[in-house]
């Protein structure tokens, strides 16, 4: 471990009784790095990230954080990370102001440094002029990001984001990375999970987690030029549900999936795109030709969690 | 132990506390409403509605009803002209008590001899029946002893002053005032009731809202938690106390016979066990229901076995023995010592060292679970 890398983690595992929710995973996160966690509800995730938070105690391995051992310091890694749990973490009946307040106080401000940070945090974070409202009555995604801006009011050197777009509008979700990616480029190492795969895009490293194992990792990039991926088409057309039907059990398709108005068709091989529209004619549909392309997240998702 | 942490945890729950209005109002008016029930809601059973069926219809046997009217527990108010009509005003619940002289009263007097009055109580709240029953058996040996007594002296005979006069004096609630008793009850029960329910329901509530976990990744520390959510309680806790005795004071009229200082100390004693147990459960339950449910296998028992409602010295030894493990008891002991008796630490210590030795118990049991649950 050098100054470099943020976290270090070493066959980690969690069970609950007979339940393995998280199975021996190995990372690194370095300094600085937009480290996306991405899987289905349920893949082990969060579980990931509440021990590294110290909240949860791990089965096995080890875990590193900032250089300290979250089994054995735990407070040592509370005071110098940021965590932003799943769901509402806001008490209704306190406003925003009292929200900042009370966790500036948890992390010892006070007086005009606290309240300058305050000003500060809510002037980017974009809760504008709601300082007085009570955070029961926020939208959800002001609610959001309330919960970001305490997270972030201590200026911690690491913070970890759980599904912090869950439930988020478009536009404010498009907010909430831009803040991510400043954050990121001012030094702060980002942890993050989503199923948001779109998002996923934002980050410079990703894993991905199905069933507790780490099944694929690497940049956006690196994901989606992986050997089992093999070539990815797409095929427009007017009536892609009767395209789709039509291919799907096709010998050679390895997969296939609607894409926005077109669909993505998995093939092991750039040879068959001829026989793909070949067999596409011969049904009499009408859609245009395959041609390969880069493949999205969601397809690379799709290709590493196939049975093998 | 970081004081501004816990500070800012104290902060925050006074701001929430008295936001939440209906909560603020329920507090602080729940005890006044139960020391007002309890102190006008007597458990003594006077003046119960009675009914007569006098076969006699003599001087004697208007004597003999004259007698049971003056003992304040019978009040005659109905006349029944047969033993169905008794039976029937009783049956009815319009009378709790009967009373049949028969027709030969009068002259088996006259004869010297004993004539047999039946009185039949409704014995389904046995307490009650129990009083009226005795009462009944007194009002039979004074009238016996005056109709004796003026036998004796119509012979002519010097009546002998023969036996034991007991002179019957009651202590420190002078005028047996029910609500003297029942006030420092009240006092002792409110502190139980409302401390546990309030500390349990603070933490249960995070622990549901997910804000827990969210304090747990914070660089607070589980004694910081406690204490900056214990301060706000305890407050709550001082108010409630005063607001008692206040009331016991100027509505009431009870005074406090001993150091009202004392009290207040041994209510922070009583926090320990209170708070803890408030605790506890919130370490055992996953939700606020399920908490309510569990404090109810400490709470009910605890409050009937402390001497709040049955005498400790009436109960069977099992659970005479099983009221010295409850803390209640011991606070019970003492707040009415202070409020009534007007007794001193040099009566009260060996029950005010068991309470807390009890309290602290409990209290260090529930942190240590606390701490394990939260880290």
């Amino acid at each position: 471990m050098n100054a470099t890398t943020s976290v270090h983690v070493e066959r980690l595992g969690k069970r609950f009784g007979d339940f393995v929710a998280v199975d021996a995973i190995s990372f690194d996160i370095r300094a600085g790095e937009i480290w996306g966690f991405l899987g289905p509800n349920g893949s082990g995730k969060s579980t990931t990230i509440r021990m590294l938070c110290g909240v949860l105690e791990p089965s096995s391995g080890t875990a590193d954080v900032l250089g300290f051992d979250v089994a054995r310091d735990p407070e040592a890694v509370k005071l110098r990370i940021g965590y932003m749990s799943q769901g509402s973490t806001l008490w209704a009946d306190l406003t925003v102001q009292e929200h900042l307040r009370f966790y500036a106080g948890l992390y010892g401000m006070n007086g005009s440094e606290r309240e300058e940070r305050i000003a500060a945090w809510m002037q980017r974070i974009g809760l504008g002029d709601r300082r007085a409202q009570l955070a029961g009555t926020l939208p959800g995604g002001y609610r959001k990001r309330l919960a970001l801006a305490c997270t972030l009011l201590h200026s911690p050197q690491m913070i970890f984001l759980d599904e912090p777009t869950a439930g988020v509008d478009p536009v404010s979700r498009r907010e909430f990375w831009d803040i991510i990616v400043g954050l990121a480029d001012e030094g702060t190492t980002v942890m993050v999970t989503t199923h948001y795969l779109d998002e996923a895009e934002h980050c410079n490293q990703l894993a991905m987690i199905y069933n507790g194992k780490i099944v694929a990792r690497g940049s956006p990039e690196e994901l989606k030029h992986l050997p089992q991926i093999g070539t990815t088409v797409e095929v427009l057309s007017n009536d892609t549900v009767a395209v789709l039907d039509a291919i799907e059990h096709l010998p050679f398709v390895r997969g296939a999936g609607l894409y926005g108005s077109s669909l993505h068709i998995s093939l092991s091989d750039a040879a068959e795109i001829e026989s793909l529209n070949a067999a596409i004619a011969a049904r009499g549909l009408s859609a245009g030709a395959a041609h390969s392309v880069l493949p999205s997240l969601e397809d690379v998702f799709s290709a590493v969690v196939q049975p093998q | 132990m970081n004081w501004r942490r816990a500070w800012t945890i104290a902060q925050k729950e006074y701001t929430q506390f008295f936001r939440d209005r209906r909560t603020v109002a329920a507090t602080m008016l729940m005890p006044l409403i139960q020391v007002v029930l309890y102190g006008y809601l007597s458990s003594d059973v006077r003046y119960q509605p009675t009914v007569v069926w006098d076969l006699s219809q003599s001087a004697e046997s208007r004597q003999l009803l004259e007698a049971f009217t003056n003992s304040q527990y019978f009040s005659m108010k109905y006349r029944a002209t047969s033993m169905e009509g008794v039976v029937r005003r009783i049956a009815d619940g319009e009378a709790l008590a009967g009373i049949v002289i028969p027709p030969n009263y009068a002259t088996l007097l006259h004869r010297g001899k004993t004539p047999q009055v039946m009185v039949a109580v409704d014995a389904s709240d046995a307490t009650a029946a129990r009083t009226s029953l005795s009462v009944a058996q007194a009002v039979g040996s004074s009238v016996s002893a005056k109709i004796e007594r003026k036998a004796i002296a119509a012979r002519g005979i010097p009546i002998p002053i023969v036996g034991v006069d007991i002179r019957a004096r009651a202590w420190y609630n002078t005028a047996l005032r029910q609500e003297v008793f029942i006030v420092p009850g009240v006092l002792a029960l409110v502190m139980q009731f409302t401390m546990t329910f309030l500390s349990m329901s603070t933490i249960v509530r995070e622990r549901e809202l997910g804000t827990l976990e969210q304090l747990v990744v914070s660089p607070i520390r589980s004694s910081e938690l406690m204490l900056g959510k214990m301060l706000p309680l305890m407050t709550i806790g001082y108010i409630n106390v005063t607001a008692i005795l206040l009331m016991a004071i100027f509505w009431f009229g009870v005074p406090i016979a001993g150091s009202v200082l004392l009290l207040y100390f041994t209510v922070l004693v009583f926090f320990f066990t209170t708070l803890g147990m408030g605790i506890l459960v919130s370490t055992l339950a996953k939700t606020y229901i399920q908490a309510t449910q569990l404090i109810q296998f400490f709470l009910m028992p605890s409050m009937l076995l402390s001497g709040f409602i049955f005498p400790v010295d009436a109960m069977p030894l099992p659970l005479r023995a099983l009221s010295y493990f409850v803390p209640l008891t011991y606070f019970l002991t003492i707040v009415r010592g202070i409020i009534i008796k007007g007794v001193g630490i040099n009566y009260l210590w060996p029950q005010i060292a068991l309470l807390a030795a009890l309290g602290l118990g409990v209290f260090v049991f529930a942190v240590t679970r606390f701490q394990k649950r939260i880290d």
